[in-house]
């Protein structure tokens, strides 16, 4: 067995020269691997590739758009054929009306501590002064990179810039890593390297949330409370705890899930909560970009007060 | 380069790009537990089956990085760039080693796939040691069985259009 392939590399090299053809020489072999060697380390290193990545980025993304545009009425024929029309309708902005009263109670407990603790100051800032970019996701990373981002088809003209915060319905969905002008990717709030700022709704507590990586129905994120003294209680609701002048990243009180179970770890001193968050990640579609009022976009913006503009 | 060589070359180019924005656009809505099908890792596999390890791995490195760069990748560049430049040098590999046949494309498509995942989760963990990996194993292999099952419409249609541009294929 052994001597056939022998030969027949022998006979591709003798007949040499012709680029695609045999073996390649072993120079380009280590050029190629010392190639994404320096790529890996530069990019870990830095934001060295980000002209890159957006320049590949204002290339992928109308092509993006236009096919996620193109299957999104086969992807939607499934559910058409479930419910009558009118019913679908009906249910859709029931569903629509339940989600924002369910997000209201959620907050409940964080609104009565906030206005508990800004009585006597002017206002109880009611008014985050955001607006929201209204976007589709046009693009999911596969599991297989063990990071979970998406791509929406909304950009630097319609007023997105990194660090952004993005949230739909139901609650925070994650924030913006990087635009092009016609696309931004997100960081999902379930991702492995995504850390958010959290606070429980009920007693104010602070924490931090982190990601696993999984999306779907198992998707959780693990709490870890500053204090260790407090043990949250299941159903808690968690919401984030962000800055109100919007120097960081993620804006205060966006519910992001609530508590499913509580660890005490002893090594690590620290309570830690599992949370299940309010976004069925496997089945995001409609988010929005929460950036601040009045910014200049080529599409409407949803005003802070609900309007339109 | 000849003038039929470029040709191949922009084929592959485009077959790599479709390939991206499939996988990432279509196939998401699809996927099962978020794993779906590595159409680029196919696209590269079939060009190596048909045109040799040198082909193979140049198209690797390219689509690989091309994977690397575009929107909604946030992982260290160079990564899938590494993953499926081995790939495409192994698929080459097997062309010469093994008759090509059904059975052969296949088994290259399920062993280049598991390998290029694998690489692609070494090297995460070799850039960055703290981070944990859930259901590693588990994402892998379901990823080579998406492979195999796509493997059947896209490897075909790569190879028969590398083939067609083959200035020796014309020639017989």
């Amino acid at each position: 067995m052994k001597p056939f392939p022998q030969r027949r590399y022998g006979l591709a090299r003798n007949e040499g020269g012709e680029p695609g053809k045999g073996t390649p020489p072993r120079s380009l072999v280590l050029a190629l691997v010392l190639a994404c060697a320096s790529l890996m380390v530069l990019d870990q290193s830095g934001s060295v590739l980000d002209p890159a990545r957006r320049a590949v980025g204002e290339v992928v993304g109308p092509a993006q758009s236009f096919t996620a545009g193109a299957v999104r009425p086969f992807v939607e024929l499934p559910e058409w054929f479930e419910d009558k029309d009118q019913m679908r309708g009906e249910l859709a902005s029931l569903e629509a009306e339940n989600d924002q009263l369910r997000s209201q109670v959620r907050t409940t407990d964080l609104d009565r501590n906030r206005l508990a603790e800004f009585e006597g100051l002017t206002a109880a800032a009611t008014d985050l002064g955001t607006a929201l970019v209204p976007a589709r996701v046009i693009g999911i990373g596969a599991s297989q990179s063990f990071s979970a981002t998406v791509t929406i088809d909304a950009g630097s003209s319609s007023g997105i810039t990194p660090d952004l915060t993005v949230l739909n319905n139901d609650g925070l969905v994650g924030r913006v890593l990087r635009v092009t002008s016609t696309t931004a990717t997100v960081l999902l709030v379930v991702d492995p390297d995504s850390a958010v700022g959290a606070r429980v709704a009920a007693d104010m507590e602070l924490g931090f949330l982190t990601g696993r990586g999984d999306l779907g129905d198992e998707a959780r994120l693990d709490l870890e409370l500053v204090d260790q003294t407090v043990v949250p209680r299941e159903r808690d609701v968690v919401v984030t705890w962000g800055s109100r002048n919007g120097d960081s990243p993620y804006l205060a009180g966006i519910p992001v899930g609530e508590v499913v179970s509580v660890y005490n770890s002893v090594r690590e001193t620290s309570q830690r909560a599992v949370i299940d968050p309010f976004v069925d990640f496997a089945a995001l579609d409609l988010v929005g970009v929460a950036v601040p009022s009045g910014t200049r976009s080529d599409r409407a913006v949803v005003e802070a007060d609900g309007s339109l503009r | 380069m000849t003038g039929l060589s470029s040709v191949r070359v922009a084929f592959v180019a485009l077959a790599a790009a479709v390939a991206l924005v499939l996988q990432t656009t279509v196939f998401p809505h699809l996927a099962w537990h978020g794993v779906g099908p590595n159409v680029v890792l196919l696209v590269v596999v079939a060009a190596g089956l048909a045109r040799g390890a040198h082909f193979g791995m140049v198209l690797g490195f390219g689509a690989g990085l091309l994977l690397d760069l575009a929107p909604p990748a946030d992982h260290a560049a160079g990564r899938w760039a590494l993953a499926l430049l081995v790939v495409g040098h192994v698929a080459g590999r097997v062309r010469q080693d093994a008759p090509a046949g059904v059975g052969g494309a296949l088994a290259a498509v399920a062993a280049c796939s598991f390998l290029g995942s694998s690489l692609f989760t070494l090297t995460g963990l070799l850039l960055d040691p703290g981070a944990g990996v859930p259901d590693l194993l588990e994402v892998v292999l379901a990823g080579v069985v998406w492979d195999l099952v796509l493997a059947a419409f896209v490897v075909p249609v790569v190879m028969r259009g590398l083939t067609r541009l083959d200035p020796a294929a014309l020639a017989t």
